[in-house]
């Protein structure tokens, strides 16, 4: 089942599986960060984004980190708001959400991968 | 085929029922090729396994070439840690037929992540084949960061729009199709309207008589949508491939060799020379399946085909690296 995963992150491994089952499970997922300025962090794994959705405040840098042993991006929608390049295994892309908004995005190799972040 | 087959077509593009002949499903694990050989317009197909075992003379015919797929140049992780060195056996493989192919295809993710030093050291690699003759279509590795500018640079000079082109060889028309730019969140791999325009003009000016294979990264069949395996708008392209005779349809893309014959279209699927995937929802992602070592080259390789003529179907059969 999972003999394509690195699987070797002892501590947040089982975290994971449950925030991913999460993210699948329920479309409407969110992780609403509190103080403005700070980071909140999406994990990229198994080829998809979670949390799926992110509520934050105005000011907030959200980062996206790959754990997949394949590489993907991190593109808006409209693919000129914010676009990644390619992130290989560990790599991690931010960008800083200033307005208010609803900001779509997605993987453009594996475009099957979506997410969103509600800024507020 | 001496695989177990499992029922996997989820999607079907032609309900319809318009000379069906058949409906052949079929999956193999092993990387597999094929040595097909086109006698008086009729296909004959030798497993590269069973090679050995034939006469020579069985093996001329009037068209041959090889498939390869998905070198992914770069890749480094556990699944494969020596993609240089599979790709490689890919080319020995080739060199080691009998009767040589005239030219190779090669269906996409040549690179991993667009770096000009993974196409350099493909095209070296390649130039160790027999046959200097190679065609390409980019994979969506390919074409990273900078919406395919690189790969049309260095692979598409004779080419239309993204790419695409096609050419005839002894009577058989050959199409390339780049499914991997310009896509849409959520969606799956896309031709776009230019391109479907192009390929009905292309292939009007051809007789229903002329065999024809398509070639393209992303499968041009549906065959697992939920991880990103098929393409939009193929229906469309398929449309326009109804006519003639005899059509063949091969792709990269899913890491592993999969058939399917409906009417007068044969889809094939090539296995990659750097690592397998998982059968389609058989894990968690389409992610690097991680084998034993010694079972990895079992489960890469090449695929050798000779057309397909008339109504004979395109067989596959294996071509191990190991």
């Amino acid at each position: 089942m999972k003999g394509n995963r690195k699987w070797n992150g002892i501590v947040f491994g089982c975290a994971l599986v449950f925030g991913l089952t999460i993210a699948v499970r329920s479309s409407a997922d969110e992780a609403t960060q509190k103080a403005a300025g700070s980071t909140s962090q999406v994990k990229i794994d198994n080829f998809t984004f979670a949390p799926g959705a992110v509520t934050v405040p105005a000011g907030t840098t959200v980062q996206w980190v790959n754990r997949d042993d394949i590489p993907h991006t991190v593109v808006s929608e409209d693919k000129s708001t914010f676009k990644s390049k390619a992130l290989d295994t560990d790599d991690n892309y931010s960008y800083m959400f200033t307005k208010p908004g609803t900001y779509t995005y997605f993987c453009s190799i594996h475009p099957k991968m979506t997410g969103k972040v509600v800024v507020q | 085929m001496s695989e177990a087959k499992k029922d996997e077509i989820l999607y079907d593009h032609h309900h319809d029922g318009i000379d069906r002949r058949g409906f052949l499903k079929c999956m193999a694990w092993a990387g597999t090729g094929t040595f097909c050989v086109i006698k008086g317009g009729v296909l004959n197909s030798y497993s590269f396994n069973r090679i050995g075992e034939l006469d020579p003379s069985a093996m001329n015919g009037e068209l041959s070439f090889a498939q390869i797929s998905d070198s992914h140049m770069g890749f480094n992780k556990p699944a494969n840690t020596d993609v240089v060195g599979t790709l490689k056996a890919a080319v020995d493989k080739i060199n080691a037929l009998k009767v040589q192919p005239e030219f190779l295809l090669h269906t996409g993710d040549i690179s991993h992540l667009s770096k000009p030093e993974e196409f350099d050291t493909v095209d070296q690699i390649l130039k160790s084949a027999s046959t200097k003759n190679v065609f390409f279509v980019p994979g969506e590795h390919d074409v990273i960061g900078d919406d395919g500018k690189q790969y049309l640079d260095r692979y598409g000079k004779a080419t239309k729009g993204a790419s695409w082109y096609s050419f005839d060889k002894k009577g058989v028309h050959f199409v390339g199709l780049v499914n991997v730019m310009n896509l849409k969140a959520g969606g799956l791999g896309s031709l776009g309207s230019e391109q479907l325009e192009w390929l009905e003009s292309d292939l009007k000016a051809r007789t229903a008589s002329t065999p024809v294979v398509v070639f393209a990264h992303i499968p041009l069949w549906s065959i697992y949508p939920d991880w990103g395996w098929g393409t939009d708008d193929s229906a469309q392209a398929l449309g326009y491939l109804k006519r003639f005779g005899s059509v063949t349809v091969l792709n990269g893309h899913i890491h592993q060799t999969m058939q399917k014959v409906e009417g007068n279209i044969t889809f094939h699927t090539a296995a990659s020379t750097a690592f397998p995937q998982p059968q389609p929802g058989k894990a968690d992602s389409p992610g690097p399946m991680k084998v034993p070592a010694e079972e990895l080259r079992t489960l890469l390789g090449i695929t050798d085909v000779n057309f397909v003529r008339g109504q004979q179907a395109l067989a596959i059969v294996d071509s191990k690296l190991g």
